[in-house]
């Protein structure tokens, strides 16, 4: 299939993903207890009017439908509504906090990726009990410590917000991609290569790679997902102005449109490093073929 | 030789601005974004922060001595009917921006405030009936503002009201306090620098505030606030909790302040609306005087001021905490710790003891469950003290946290809970504030809100004295209904209160002038004053 | 890496006996608090101090293992299911089949699951008993925790089945399950024992999170994840090492899994 085709084919599906995305998650944040209330009415020096005025404004988005279906209409001309607990349009907030959040899990992705490559390709080239048990208790580690507690350790440490993303996404990617590269290694015709007498690194490049290609590239696609669950718990404990200590607080404060809104950003980012992973995998494997 | 008096002089000049340019700077955190700088519509307490700091109020509640003392007004007077107050203002102030300061201003902020579509607690303090408010603006620089219907408390309140410039194309942004918003980078800080403008001198003459700018960072994680104040990174703690109290204690001896009991407290109460989907036998347990009585009596709050609060707490007798110097009841009784006290009142009512376990008397084990909002370890640690204490007189007891919207949707719409532990955050010092909580029709009358007319004798008993004491003309008649009611709720138990917590700061050292109490804010109420020990600078970004 | 391997099966039996053991190692119960010696050092009465309000950690930790021991793996082991059968099967399948499978992966991605969460909360009676609660909640991990995985699955799957092993050996006549169950599922083995070994320490600490939302382990009943918990507690950079010792425990069962899990070497 010509490499057009598929283009417009996984355009096709990700407005359909986020069009599907918009409506369920309008639905979980509606039928979730909670919904039409606010903070504000425990507050006993504030009149009845005034209480009844604010369950109004939340109700004002009750019928879900409706509600989608006009918050994508403004979206298309730019207007993504107004966030009910920062009283500020939505878009104003997220492109402020958009570049933050982008320097965080990008620089966090790619540090998380060197160090789960460097480990992965290291361990099996190597093929030593002791190294691969240390980096499993390494990884393990890595992977037993709270995200809070990760936080506090950077701030301690004064260390980076990016270096707590790359320790997050670390143990996952290098489990995996060992896993892969060491499975493929155990390929029957691979393990007749090596037979052969070919050396390890050319054994590695030109046939376990190959193979191992479309899952790691698939990994990759996934990890940026990954990453950007790590950036909530990171920014909310380490206090950075980002995207997902906006996501947080707007889950906590039941505010609709800024929810559907970061739901929707982050939908097309996974879905646009999916879509990638995929395009370069089927362009690779129509290559090798 | 003139080139070198030249590089002398340059170098002379560079050194002294660099000095001058190291303007003293304060720096310490906000737990959230204010949702807005907009003066009347502030109900954050981020948003109060920057009020307090920028905001110019007629008068002003002295936070040390509770008494109310001119700001902006240099008299004022409240008619006999308590409708109308009248304001003498000084004379020759600008704004910030260098508008003047007029009637016109004091007006125009009246008007805004009580404009019906506006909704602030602000606002709602002062709306004690229907009907429009007057400003009528006199010789000699007075002005009069007439309410529909008396107001208790009346002058008190205007410590809330910041003035706002009519004129000003500032609007909200031109401030007469000691501060203004410099700079704002939203998630991250807010920078308010000195207004120059500020008419307030110290005792020496100098021109307030001391201190140049302040820093507000945006910080909501509690560890990391303090671990930046252990740092050094900012320099001072508004309220510190008891946790991180002891913990700083030892190494930074003389930076922490415990101030006494605060007005907050922290109390349980049993759900009692009838139409709640509540079996009809739980709730004839919490519609029982006995039942609430006993249960109280089984929960032991010397324990959990000790262990959830290290001692700085006291247990609580009532709503009014013994800080409010002016309306708490001093004869009151404290809840002594007393298991079999309890068992004996349980079973004044059918309930009995059998194996360990309690039942009613239609043999159902008394089993409920206890709610509270997820985030706060206090209360956390405060129902899992309550479930063991209430074990041993066989009651059992279910702790669930809950996120705060599911909670408030339980306690305020849907009714589906048994009991709920929160605490009543108080700012102000005036029981008329409580309202809403007292009256039996009241929205926040937490254990059977909003009721078309009392369902109990006690609760029409504190309609009518919470009635009596807002209309009251003297202070005298306010107190006695107030201590009245006061009585009434230790009789009845419809709020179980178990402990009012201490005032906790942390300030640094290196600031002097300081003089921290238990009402809010408990710090920075008088920071006009503030200076840094030896011109130093806090650290900058 | 053979004794490396027995001293993972030791461990895991130890801990598994000790903490199913738990009445005979301790006489303390994990729900009184000795309310005179909160936030107590290591002592004769309490191995490993007590913790902010007065319960005896050691008790803590023996019975917290039980739950965290028994369902995080149970939980795993539904989440890899998932990702195998979602994943897995699409990938070798292929065509649309694949491709509305990957659509679902990257909605189940995307969504807020926090707020079905909330919603279930909702659903359960405010005093469901704690065991049934647990459950739950590991349930529910189990069945939202498989989509990362599903994704790299489905795309290992179909790397496999485009493998030259496998055309040799649909060449010679091999079809369908058979394919699928002899060639292609032994090589994704080693992606699902990844799957398995991230989710245990995930779902453990996930569950500590979920009781933010009224889910998760009820009090007074310990769990690793409450344990954990306590480490957000500054003291402990002050020198009170012995609250390390739930984080340490952890890191070593988790490692036992791994190691128990990792592939045996193929000697060339």
């Amino acid at each position: 299939m010509s490499i057009l085709r598929r283009i417009a084919r996984l355009i096709l599906t990700m407005i359909a993903t986020v069009l599907l995305g918009t409506l369920v998650t309008g639905l979980l944040v509606r039928l979730a207890p909670g919904f039409d209330v606010d903070a504000r009415q425990l507050d006993s020096r504030l009149a009845h009017e005034s209480k009844e005025a604010l369950r109004d404004q939340r109700l004002k988005n009750a019928d879900i439908m409706h509600f989608c279906i006009a918050y994508l209409g403004a979206a298309a001309t730019g207007d993504f509504g107004e966030s009910l607990t920062l009283n500020r349009p939505v878009r104003e907030l997220i492109v402020e906090r958009f570049p933050t959040t982008l320097r965080i899990v990008g620089l966090g992705l790619v540090g998380g990726w060197l160090l789960a490559v460097t480990f992965a390709f290291s361990s099996v080239l190597l093929h030593r009990a002791a190294y691969d048990a240390a980096t499993a208790t390494i990884s393990g580690a890595l992977l037993c410590v709270p995200s809070a507690v990760m936080a506090l350790l950077f701030v301690l440490f004064r260390a980076p917000a990016q270096l707590a993303i790359a320790l997050i996404v670390f143990p996952r990617l290098f489990r995996y991609a060992r896993n892969v590269l060491e499975s493929s290694y155990s390929m029957p015709h691979i393990i007749t290569a090596r037979a052969k007498g070919l050396g390890m690194v050319r054994v590695l490049c030109w046939h376990v790679i190959p193979v191992s290609a479309a899952p790691l590239l698939a990994l990759a696609g996934v990890s940026v997902s990954v990453a950007l669950g790590a950036a909530v718990p990171v920014e909310a404990l380490c206090g950075i102005p980002g995207i997902g200590q906006l996501a947080w607080q707007a889950a906590m404060g039941r505010d609709l449109p800024l929810l559907i809104t970061s739901t929707v950003l982050v939908t097309l980012v996974t879905l646009t490093a999916n879509a990638i992973s995929d395009l370069v995998t089927c362009s690779l494997s129509s290559s090798r073929v | 030789m003139i080139a070198r008096c030249k590089t002398a002089i340059l170098v002379l000049f560079v050194i002294v601005t660099t000095v001058m340019a190291y303007a003293s700077e304060l720096r310490f955190c906000l737990r959230s974004e204010p949702k807005t700088f907009n003066p009347i519509m502030v109900d954050d307490d981020a948003a109060e922060t920057i009020r307090y700091l920028t905001g110019g109020v007629l008068l002003r509640v002295n936070r040390q001595t509770q008494a109310l003392q001119p700001e902006l007004a240099t008299n004022w007077k409240v008619s006999k009917d308590g409708r109308t107050i009248t304001f003498v203002l000084r004379e020759g102030l600008y704004f910030s921006d260098g508008s003047p300061f007029t009637a016109e201003d004091v007006a125009s902020t009246v008007q805004q405030l009580m404009d019906p579509a506006v909704h602030s607690s602000t606002g709602d303090s002062f709306r004690s009936g229907q009907g429009k408010v007057v400003t009528t603006i006199l010789a000699g620089n007075r002005i009069a503002i007439t309410f529909p219907a008396p107001v208790a408390g009346l002058d008190r309140l205007f410590d809330q009201v910041a003035i706002m410039s009519a004129r000003s194309s500032k609007k909200e942004m031109a401030v007469l306090g000691p501060y203004y918003v410099a700079d704002h980078k939203p998630g991250s800080y807010i920078m308010l620098k000195r207004n120059d403008n500020y008419w307030k001198r110290d005792g020496s003459g100098r021109k307030l505030p001391k201190i140049d700018v302040i820093w507000l960072d945006i910080q909501s994680n509690r560890d990391i606030e303090t671990l930046r104040f252990k740092r050094g990174e900012i320099q001072l703690i508004n309220s510190i909790d008891a946790d991180y109290y002891e913990r700083l204690s030892s190494s930074m001896p003389g930076a922490l302040h415990d101030s006494g009991p605060s007005l907050d407290s922290e109390q349980i109460w049993f759900n009692q609306v009838a139409k709640a989907p509540l079996p009809a036998y739980k709730l004839a347990w919490f519609r029982s005087q006995a039942f609430r009585r006993g249960v109280s009596e089984a929960i032991n709050r010397e324990d959990l001021a000790r262990v959830v609060f290290g001692d700085h707490a006291r247990p609580a007798m009532g709503p009014i905490s013994p800080a409010n110097r002016l309306w708490f009841n001093a004869k009151l009784q404290p809840v002594h710790y007393n298991p079999s006290g309890a068992i004996a009142r349980l079973q004044q009512d059918g309930f009995h003891l059998q194996n360990g376990i309690l039942l009613d008397r239609d043999g159902h084990a008394v089993e409920f469950s206890i709610i509270t909002n997820s985030g706060n370890k206090y209360r956390e640690r405060m129902a899992t003290m309550i479930q063991q204490d209430l074990l041993k007189i066989g009651v059992k007891v279910n702790v669930v946290t809950l996120d705060f919207p599911s909670l408030i949707e339980r306690i305020t719409e849907k009714f589906n809970y048994e009991a709920a532990l929160l605490g009543l955050v108080n700012n102000e010092l005036d029981p008329n504030a409580q309202m809403n909580v007292w009256l039996s029709s009241g929205d926040n009358h937490q254990w059977n809100p909003r009721q078309k007319s009392p369902e109990t004798a006690w609760e029409a008993d504190i309609d009518q004295l919470m009635r009596a004491q807002a209309s009251a003309v003297t202070l005298k008649d306010r107190k006695r209904s107030m201590d009245r009611v006061q009585d009434i709720v230790a009789e009845q138990v419809p709020f179980i209160y178990l402990v009012n917590k201490n005032a906790l700061s942390a300030i640094s050292t290196t600031i002097q002038g300081t003089a921290p109490v238990s009402l809010r804010p408990q710090t920075y109420w008088n920071l006009e004053q503030w200076t840094l020990a030896n011109g130093t600078t806090g650290s900058g970004k | 890496m053979k004794y490396l391997r027995i001293f993972a099966i030791a461990l895991l039996s130890m801990v598994a006996i000790t903490s199913l053991g738990a009445g005979f190692l301790t006489t303390v119960d994990y729900a009184t608090q000795f309310r005179e010696a909160p936030n107590a050092a290591p002592s004769n009465a309490h191995w490993l101090g007590t913790d902010q309000l007065g319960r005896d950690r050691f008790a803590r930790i023996l019975y917290g293992t039980r739950v965290s021991l028994l369902l995080a793996p149970a939980a795993a082991l539904i989440s890899t299911l998932f990702a195998a059968l979602i994943g897995g099967v699409a990938g070798f399948v292929g065509g649309a089949w694949q491709r509305w499978a990957t659509m679902l992966i990257d909605l189940v991605l995307s969504l807020p699951w926090l707020f079905l969460l909330i919603t279930v909360r909702a659903l359960l009676p405010l005093n469901v008993p704690p065991l049934i609660s647990v459950i739950v909640t590991f349930l529910l991990l189990g069945m939202l925790g498989w989509a990362a995985s599903a994704r790299v699955m489905c795309a290992w799957a179909g790397a496999v089945r485009n493998s030259d092993f496998v055309l040799q050996a649909r060449a010679t006549g091999v079809r369908g399950c058979r394919l699928a169950i002899v060639h292609v599922l032994p090589n994704l083995k080693p992606l699902l024992a990844a799957q398995f070994w991230i989710s245990i320490p995930v779902f453990i600490l996930a569950e500590a999170n979920l009781g933010i939302l009224g889910l998760g382990v009820a009090e007074p009943l310990p769990s690793w994840g409450s344990l954990l918990r306590e480490l957000e507690d500054l003291a402990i950079y002050s020198g009170e090492l012995w609250k390390l010792v739930p984080l340490v425990l952890l890191i070593l069962v988790v490692s036992s899994f791994e190691l128990l899990l990792s592939r045996t070497e193929v000697s060339a």
